[in-house]
């Protein structure tokens, strides 16, 4: 799937909950299905800044594209760690670069989250970017 | 007044959040403000503003008088022996600041010592981290037990004779445990030691006498206690006032100022520099006049009390036989579910509640734990707000479950 397909994917399944509480349990839902994190790779060079749970983020290039891993200590910021990660993950540092992420202010996450976890996506953001510039 | 009538008087209380009615209990980081301070804001603001004490002309001398008055009812509520003793500030955080300068200033040198709890806000500690590093002073722990209460019969052991300060709060923003201030008054009068309390949450949930209490200065906030936000209280002895040196200069703190050096003006102008917080300030009033008819919910309290320490899998900080000595503040952890995603998910259930270190950060490493959820209460809560809190509450434990 391309990633125009895997944004439209997200926004074509949040398009089904009209309640934001459905939307949580659908997080919720991914968060726990995010792919186990090693625990060594909690280190605080992965971890992001701006968040008031903790989020790790690790980065590895493999054939010419960038693999992301996380984790986080709660589970809604994993679920949103899980949509990053099935967007991002295996694509090429240019394609992500190209990027907007406009697909997060489509499904109205950005706007629906508290002040402080608002600053922590943006962080998560940032920091997908600043692997993609590191390793164009 | 009913708890009807006085629920009428704060307009936010109608609230809709995401289209169901706010259930407002983040009341310890800031309460809500009732129509009559709303009134007195909007009063001054649109016929009474003008600058403080110096101008001849009506409008200021209405606003100096505004605001004068405003310092007697602040005396009179917190039984100072003189409103000459109550320093206008922009809140708690000002007037410790403006106090550990001042009493850095005038009486600690280096190697002397600060006792802290380790139950207090920020704002109760930051400032004396700073005068230590300033002075080369020593800041040592007074430690809470397992169940919030300060470890008291500790304190004579570690007052020593370099020991010059000792810095508590009235109650714990986060565990809401009342601490026996006239008690520590004792031992700290025996070995000649200035105490300062916080009392940012204890103006709000005790009848507050600075002479019984026995204290040396005792701070609080405006915003806490229905009050317009951006106000403040340090009351002071008068003596000790006297002796501390400003932490800002210019406006109207001065007496007589020449291109050499500058005279102050008395306490307590003297800690008042620039521009007042003119229409805020006198929202104190209003305030306080309310307080006085308030009554504490003290079923919500119980009820609230007796869920969370039955609830399997929560953990509530700050514990005590006697809820007379707890405020209605509820910190709490729940086993398996994360502070951050239970708020986030009661705040789209309409119930705003605060969640993380909850500017007490040595406190949260104290339990081991990254952060917390705090309910906290106000008068104008009621029994169904709390039976629809505890519902919404385990609705959201089930949800991440």
């Amino acid at each position: 799937m391309t990633l125009q397909e895997k944004k439209q994917q997200i926004i074509d399944d949040f398009s089904l909950y009209d309640e934001w509480l459905d939307k949580y349990e659908y997080l919720i839902e991914l968060g726990k299905s995010l792919p186990p994190y090693p625990e060594e790779k909690k280190t605080d060079d992965r971890l992001i800044k701006g968040c008031q749970s903790r989020v790790w983020l690790d980065a590895q290039m493999s054939g010419g594209l960038l693999e992301f891993s996380a984790d986080s200590d709660a589970v809604i910021t994993r679920g949103i760690i899980c949509l990053l990660i099935s967007v991002y993950s295996g694509r090429t540092p240019a394609e992500i670069l190209s990027d907007d992420f406009s697909f997060l202010e489509t499904i109205g996450l950005k706007e629906n989250l508290s002040p402080t976890r608002a600053n922590g996506l943006l962080s998560m953001i940032q920091t997908i970017r600043n692997k993609a510039s590191e390793n164009v | 007044m009913n708890i009807q009538q006085l629920r009428a008087q704060f307009p936010q209380l109608g609230r809709i959040v995401y289209g169901k009615p706010l259930v407002y209990l983040d009341n310890a980081a800031t309460s809500l403000r009732p129509r009559t301070v709303i009134d007195k804001w909007t009063d001054i603001s649109s016929n009474r503003t003008a600058n403080l004490h110096r101008a001849v002309h009506l409008t200021a001398v209405e606003a100096t008088e505004e605001y004068e008055h405003t310092r007697q009812d602040v005396a009179r509520f917190i039984n100072a022996p003189s409103s000459s003793e109550i320093v206008f500030t922009s809140g708690a955080t000002h007037a410790l600041n403006l106090l550990a300068f001042g009493i850095g200033e005038a009486f600690i040198n280096q190697g002397d010592e600060i006792i802290v709890s380790e139950a207090e806000h920020h704002s109760n500690l930051v400032p004396w981290q700073m005068l230590c590093k300033r002075k080369g002073a020593v800041l040592k722990r007074l430690t809470v037990d397992d169940n919030g209460h300060l470890n008291i019969h500790l304190l004579p052991s570690l007052i020593t004779p370099a020991t010059k300060v000792v810095a508590v709060a009235h109650i714990s923003n986060v565990l809401g445990l009342v601490n026996p201030i006239p008690e520590i008054a004792r031992i700290c009068k025996s070995s000649g030691v200035l105490l300062v309390v916080d009392g940012a949450q204890g103006i709000v949930h005790q009848t507050v006498d600075v002479q019984q209490l026995g204290c040396d200065f005792y701070a609080f906030s405006g915003h806490k206690m229905y009050a317009s936000p951006g106000t403040g209280v340090l009351w002071g002895r008068k003596e000790l006032l006297e002796a501390l040196p400003p932490m800002f200069g210019g406006g109207e703190m001065i007496d007589s100022v020449s291109w050499e050096s500058s005279t102050y003006a008395p306490v307590p102008r003297k800690f008042e520099a620039g521009t007042q917080n003119i229409s805020g300030t006198p929202t104190l009033s209003p305030a306080i006049d309310l307080m006085h008819e308030m009554q504490p919910a003290d079923d919500v309290e119980e009820y609230i009390y007796e869920t969370l320490t039955s609830e399997p899998g929560i953990r509530l900080y700050g514990t005590t036989d006697n809820l007379r000595q707890k405020a209605p503040v509820f910190s709490f952890t729940v086993e398996g579910a994360h502070h951050e995603d239970l708020a986030l998910i009661l705040d789209k259930m309409g119930v705003a509640l605060r969640s993380g270190q909850m500017c007490a950060e040595p406190l949260m490493d104290r339990f081991g734990v990254t952060g917390m959820l705090r309910a906290s209460f106000a008068p104008y809560n009621t029994m169904s707000e709390a039976e629809f809190f505890v519902s919404s509450l385990r609705k959201a434990i089930k949800m991440l479950k």
